[in-house]
């Protein structure tokens, strides 16, 4: 996994509530087999005025111009300012896959859905939480400013406005250490073996029923 | 000190080891595989040189993409027309091989929609920890199980693991008492629910559903409620165990048997949550309070009764909700003031892993039985949750009452729940669903969904516009 340290990066709006992981990325585009390649796709019923098919290209495809990521102000974002409960709906780690392919690499929201934000971290992908109120006010500011950039650093949890104020923020320290070191947590799972054996061990001798069954 | 819950006895029995920084290694019990969150996994382990931890903890069986019509169905695999659909398809297939992992194939008459499948087959029973790449596994904690969906990392660290690194949610009771009316089911009782908490209410939550209602319910009825918790922000939703639970698993092709049927039972009779026991919250509701649902727009938390009308931003004072308001109802073509009867479905769907069980076909059929499909829809879909629920339902002979009614009778499959497969909606169409979700383009590019309950949507495809069947049912004795 790409690790994230810190990044200095101009933000977009995506300034509506309850984004669902369909509307992040449409389900015709789950029929890849791939892990890359969902960016152009980001957001697809939203920001082209046709139906996207797997595979075409979308640089000949009409872009609705009332969308924000069409926009020129915000081309070239890496961070993603959005609303209550951002990625409600389905599992599909599509989601922060066609995010980080667009280009984001930061997420500040007043709230995630749970799936949706364990999913950012498996891909170096930052989800920020912060009070309604202050996103509110990034947005006010961002609006009002071309070129609003933000700069996020993870180690101190620190989210530096243009005009110098700095905004703290929460993360749990062992996603933290992940995204910090980019590392993959099936090697730290593994350093856990033995405990990993022993729990089965002890789980076959007092409910044999689990085992052996379905082969 | 305070006794446990249903939620605190299953996270309990499956920890492995709590680590300082408060995150825990979880056992998992069963994993269930499909064809659209998987094939990004496999492809992990084999980069990463890994084999699965413990291959008779997997069940796979296709169930997104698959062709529910039965000519393009008979190719099996090579006779699924879209070539990306066969593609994501044929990986399965090919990693089950390469992996030596149990699969339940496109034709076989066990396959069907993944979260309909594990219960049906036994595969998943009480007390497991149960996922899978999909949200709607919350479904399975209606046996008892702490159940729910994860995204492709994790299947692929479950894979490589057989455990997960989690942390402990908070507990919350939803607690229905008293009886429901005739015509109200559990999907109604579901988006009642979700119009009360809102789709972030269950967030940071495992649920817990008691009370006389959920008592009362069936399996299949608990299934749905269990499948809509996400829908309330929930990952997971669970029913304590009781004697329902126990002749539901009973003789199911992957249960214990004999003497171990015996000690499970004893182990299982313990999956409820303690008199004692401590929620961090809940939300209670009167069964009587609850009418049929229908949503209007965009979010499962944009339902009324059927009863009810399309609301007026104008008359919604908070800005961000009147704009959200605002923005459905123009996706949806809706006016504000409109009767929701008034509303009038282009096509129907019954099916998905939210009511494709045989007693949602029961209740669909009940609805139907010697009527004719009304005028002006184009289409309804019937698409059993499995083989066998599709077999069972052509014993009954439900298949010929939809049939007659002029309804098409489908092969099971994921279907017009999301679209992957043929079965869509087209821009601007009304869709009466009993499935689970009416965001934006979830049933094809700018349809337009209504949650409904099997009994509803069967009820408007013959009406040709929602009826409150609760006057139906009044007007037929």
């Amino acid at each position: 996994m790409k690790a994230f340290t810190q990044l200095k990066g101009l933000v977009a709006p995506m300034d509506r509530a309850n984004v669902d992981t369909d509307l992040i990325i449409p389900k015709q585009f789950l029929k890849s087999i791939k892990r890359s390649g969902f960016g152009p796709n980001l957001f697809d019923e939203l920001r082209y005025l046709d139906e996207g098919q797997p595979g075409e290209d979308c640089s000949k495809r009409p872009l609705n111009p009332d969308f924000p990521l069409n926009f020129d102000r915000y081309q070239g974002a890496s961070v993603l300012l959005a609303r209550e409960n951002f990625g409600c709906g389905s599992s599909r780690e599509h989601a922060p896959w066609a995010l980080e392919d667009y280009g984001f690499r930061c997420i500040i929201a007043p709230s995630y859905a749970d799936i949706f934000f364990n999913n950012c971290f498996k891909n170096g992908v930052l989800p920020v939480v912060l009070d309604a109120q202050v996103v509110d006010e990034l947005f006010t500011d961002m609006y009002a400013q071309e070129g609003y950039s933000l700069e996020i650093n993870l180690q101190a949890q620190t989210i530096t406005t243009p005009t110098g104020k700095v905004i703290g923020f929460e993360v749990d320290a062992f996603r933290k250490n992940c995204l910090l070191n980019g590392l993959d947590d099936i090697g730290i799972t593994l350093q856990s073996a033995d405990s990993i054996r022993s729990y089965q061990q002890k789980l076959r001798e007092s409910s044999p029923w689990l085992f052996d069954v379905v082969q | 000190m305070a006794g446990k819950t249903l939620y605190d006895k299953l996270w309990d029995n499956h920890l492995v080891e709590q680590r300082d920084d408060g995150t825990a290694i979880i056992y998992i019990d069963r994993h269930l595989i499909h064809e659209v969150t998987s094939p990004q996994a496999f492809e992990g382990l084999r980069l990463a040189g890994r084999q699965p931890w413990r291959l008779d903890a997997n069940l796979a069986v296709p169930d997104h993409n698959v062709p529910t019509e039965s000519e393009e169905r008979k190719g099996g695999v090579a006779g699924i027309v879209d070539p990306i659909s066969r593609l994501q398809v044929q990986t399965l297939d090919d990693n089950c091989d390469a992996f030596n992992i149990v699969e339940i194939p496109i034709n076989d008459i066990r396959q069907g929609i993944v979260h309909v499948v594990g219960p049906e087959q036994g595969a998943t029973l009480p007390g497991m920890t149960v996922v899978c790449g999909d949200s709607h596994t919350s479904t399975h904690g209606a046996l008892g199980a702490l159940a729910h969906g994860i995204g492709t990392s994790e299947v692929e660290h479950v894979l490589a693991t057989q455990c997960l690194i989690q942390k402990k949610m908070k507990n919350l009771l939803i607690r229905i008492d008293g009886t429901l009316q005739d015509g109200v089911s559990a999907k109604d009782v579901a988006l009642a629910v979700i119009g009360t908490i809102g789709t972030a209410g269950g967030t940071g939550y495992a649920i817990e559903f008691g009370g006389d209602v959920i008592r009362a319910m069936s399996m299949e009825g608990r299934m749905t409620m269990c499948n809509m918790s996400i829908e309330a922000g929930a990952r997971m939703g669970m029913v304590a165990v009781d004697d329902t639970t126990l002749e539901y698993v009973k003789g199911r092709p992957y249960a214990p048997t004999a003497q171990q049927w015996e000690q499970a039972v004893a182990t299982w009779r313990e999956l409820h949550t303690d008199d004692d026991a401590e929620f961090d919250r809940v939300v209670t509701l009167r069964a009587e309070d609850i009418k049929p649902q229908v949503t209007w727009g965009t979010s499962p938390e944009m339902v009324l009764p059927v009863d009810g009308v399309i609301p007026d931003p104008e008359k919604i004072e908070d800005a961000g909700r009147a704009q959200a308001t605002r923005r459905a109802l123009e996706y949806m073509g809706l006016k504000p003031g409109m009767a929701i009867t008034d509303i009038r479905p282009d096509r129907v769907f019954i099916g998905s892993c939210t009511n494709s069980r045989i007693e949602d076909l029961r209740e669909a059929a009940a609805q139907i039985r010697g009527r004719k499909v009304a005028q002006g829809i184009k289409q309804v879909l019937v698409v059993p949750g499995s083989g066998q629920v599709k077999a069972q339902a052509e014993a009954e002979g439900l298949d010929r009452v939809f049939i007659e009614a002029g309804m098409e009778w489908r092969e099971p499959g994921c279907s017009m729940c999301l679209a992957m497969n043929a079965d869509k909606l087209g821009p601007g169409e009304h869709c009466a669903s009993t499935s689970n979700r009416n965001f934006e383009g979830r049933q094809g590019f700018g349809g337009r969904t209504h949650l409904v309950s099997p009994a509803m949507a069967a009820a408007a495809a013959i009406a040709g516009h929602f009826t409150d069947i609760r006057q139906c049912a009044e007007g037929q004795s």
